[in-house]
């Protein structure tokens, strides 16, 4: 059970090797004994997650999970939920990839809206099923402001964003009189493997000043919030600019 | 049936539940004998600030429809009534006889069952005890779905006296009152300059009163800190009231001046209005000694403002209280002094000291200081309550599960080192597990 002061007692990371997902996991585990269930295709990089939580003081299993294999979610989460409630879950997983590859190849554009926008609609249609059965929980989604307004330069990784972003919102109403709090996080450019070589935008944030947002919403039930928080005031002027103006700034 | 939303009164953890709500004894039983892999609770008027009387994915009987004052005995000063019953209105139908409950809270706005799950306590714990020493028998509706009429020479009985409802459904119980002339109180105030002197006359004397209880200041800093007000009462005699009130010398006092409106932001109680309010409240009442007060003035303030919780906005917020033995003042200061350091603006805030404990083994009152403050939920506050728990755990002290909502498992079993002799009682009567609460799933209680 989540208590009051937010922190759970377990925590399932969808995506488990995200760096965002599991700085979350590492604040929690920092504040009180946490499990947590990884799920991601087993890899190097998932075992160490695991002993690196672990060595954190949690207790971590790890449950296989392939994002693009939607008629195996259900296991997933059954499998994730088998060792009791979950209190927390972070959605988690999502490409980035070339953004001007994206939209020229066909294979590559498929794949990302299936990986950011189908897959989360896939588990999040289950993961409400679980959470209203056990009557409580809390999910956090990592959208990112690149689905705010989307823009020329990353149209395809933002519009899945976009997608997702207002599957996560509505499913948050959708869940509310059942005690299930969504938050959305709109991060901005995060540090993180993803974005590695790129050149950072103004406002951008690590992966642990993203989990800090995360940690500060889930305790205040917050239903969207942005990473770092002036994005917001950025975002939402940024959302009314003409697009003959909008299309010439340098972003 | 529509699951239903439920959380305490710090609004802070929802979940849902199937509400059962019935004054049915029969139908309360079929919920028991039937409820589901995530078991069943009683719940009363939701006082209890953290989850005991929730229960997420699983089954919340409500007891406020089982409301009936069975019988009074006004000369040997008993009262037969259902376990949904509100002190409240309890009080109301004893006074007319004379008859006053030994043990109140803070607010009327609990049910007799509520009241022995938590073992409540009120300000004249030191002279009074705590609700469970004042019941001569209880009917206790047991997971079979058989009712146990259960005495003080039970181990059930005491299991249940401080359970949080996890041994079975408390239907009916028989109190022992008190026998007053007046609903009035004859009140002491002392206005104290620092948390030294408040405890220092606060440990003068103390049994000379029945009620007895400190607030203290918990923004302001330097010499002052921890600041208070002493108020200490007896029951007024006949020939203690002003003629006027002479006449209606039981007349329950108690206006509800308004609800609150749940409109207010987060961060409304913050350092300025904080300090503001620490200031008039210190202020308001000087020195005066043998001033005749009704109940609400003197016993419960805040039932004045009905849904006052709202007011911590929507976050919510936490009642952090335990008890240390005498000999363990450090802890109350160090308290005191970190809640002004780290800017954590309390307003409620209460210091008192308890007589002995009883044989309940989670009966929370123990011999020593009990001090409770009020924290919004926000950055810093887990934090701080965890720095607080390792050093009351290690002067010998412990939580009251009627306000805590964010301990961890290990917190409460170090606290209550008779909890295992209770999970075996309990054991007895439940062995599957069925009566189950959030707060149990989350402190690993059962």
């Amino acid at each position: 059970m989540i208590d009051a002061v937010g922190n759970p007692q377990s925590l399932l990371l969808l995506g488990g090797t995200s760096e965002i997902g599991l700085a979350v996991a590492a604040k929690y585990a920092k504040r009180r004994p946490l499990r947590v269930v990884l799920a991601a295709r087993p890899s190097e990089r998932l075992d160490k997650a695991a002993d690196d939580l672990r060595a954190a003081g949690a207790t971590v299993s790890t449950v296989e999970f392939d994002a693009l294999d939607f008629d195996s979610h259900a296991a997933v989460l059954d499998k994730a939920f088998g060792d009791g409630d979950i209190d927390i879950t972070v959605l988690a997983f999502g490409l980035l990839g070339d953004a001007e590859q994206a939209w020229q190849d066909h294979g590559r554009a498929v794949e990302l809206a299936q990986v950011n926008y189908t897959a989360p609609v896939s588990v999040g249609v289950l993961l409400a099923e679980r959470l209203r059965r056990q009557g409580h929980g809390r999910v956090v989604a990592l959208s990112s402001v690149a689905g705010e307004r989307v823009r020329r330069s990353n149209f395809v990784y933002g519009s899945t964003k976009a997608g997702m972003d207002g599957f996560y919102l509505g499913l948050g109403e959708a869940l509310r009189g059942d005690g299930i709090s969504v938050t959305v996080v709109r991060p901005g450019f995060v540090k993180t493997k993803m974005t590695e070589g790129m050149k950072p935008a103004p406002l951008s944030a690590t992966a642990d000043q993203v989990a800090d947002v995360v940690v500060s919403a889930v305790a205040k039930r917050k239903e969207l919030v942005w990473a770092p928080a002036p994005l917001r005031v950025l975002f939402s002027i940024l959302r009314h600019v003409p697009r003959p103006i909008f299309r010439r700034l340098p972003i | 049936m529509k699951p239903q939303k439920l959380t305490g009164w710090g609004r802070t953890a929802p979940t849902t539940a199937q509400v059962v709500h019935t004054a049915d004894v029969r139908a309360i039983a079929e919920a028991v004998k039937h409820a589901g892999p995530r078991g069943v609770i009683a719940r009363g008027l939701g006082r209890s600030y953290g989850d005991p009387a929730q229960n997420a994915g699983g089954t919340v009987i409500d007891m406020t429809a089982l409301n009936r004052i069975h019988r009074v005995d006004a000369e040997a000063g008993t009262v037969d009534v259902d376990a949904g019953v509100s002190l409240d209105t309890l009080m109301r139908a004893l006074l007319p006889f004379g008859l006053w409950l030994p043990v109140l809270p803070g607010t009327r706005q609990v049910t007799v069952g509520g009241a022995i799950g938590s073992d409540i306590h009120g300000k004249a714990h030191h002279v009074e005890g705590s609700f469970g020493d004042h019941i001569s028998e209880l009917d206790l509706l047991t997971a079979d779905g058989e009712v146990a009429t259960l005495t003080p020479a039970d181990d059930l009985f005491w299991a249940t006296v401080g359970g949080m409802g996890l041994t079975g459904v408390v239907l009916r119980a028989t109190l022992h009152l008190n026998h007053v002339e007046t609903a009035y109180f004859l009140v002491d105030t002392e206005q104290l300059g620092s948390l030294d002197e408040l405890m220092a006359r606060q440990s003068v004397d103390d049994e000379k009163y029945v009620e007895s209880v400190s607030w203290f200041d918990a923004v302001t800093t330097g010499p002052h800190l921890g600041r208070g007000l002493l108020t200490r009462a007896n029951h007024a005699t006949l020939d203690d009231l002003p003629a006027k009130r002479r006449r209606h010398p039981l007349r329950f006092e108690a206006p509800q001046l308004l609800v609150v409106p749940d409109l207010f932001p987060p961060g409304l109680l913050n350092k300025v209005t904080g300090r503001v309010f620490s200031e008039l409240w210190y202020r308001k009442s000087p020195t005066k000694m043998g001033a005749v007060q009704n109940i609400t003035q003197f016993l419960h303030p805040l039932d004045m403002f009905g849904e006052w919780n709202r007011g911590y906005g929507p976050h919510g917020f936490l009642q952090y209280q335990y008890v240390v033995p005498f000999g363990a003042e450090d802890v109350i200061r160090h308290t005191v002094r970190r809640m002004t350091e780290t800017g954590k603006v309390s307003a409620l805030n209460v210091l008192k000291r308890f007589g002995d404990g009883n044989r309940a083994p989670l009966s929370f009152p123990m011999k020593g200081w009990t001090l409770c403050v009020d924290l919004p939920v926000g950055a810093g506050v887990h934090e701080l309550c965890e720095e607080l728990d390792e050093l009351v755990l290690a002067a010998g002290g412990r939580h009251y599960l009627a306000k805590e909502s964010r301990a961890t498992p290990e917190v409460i079993a170090r606290g209550y080192p008779r909890l295992d002799e209770w999970r075996k009682v309990r054991a007895s009567v439940d062995p599957e597990g069925k009566f189950a609460s959030d707060m149990s799933r989350r402190l690993e209680l059962s």
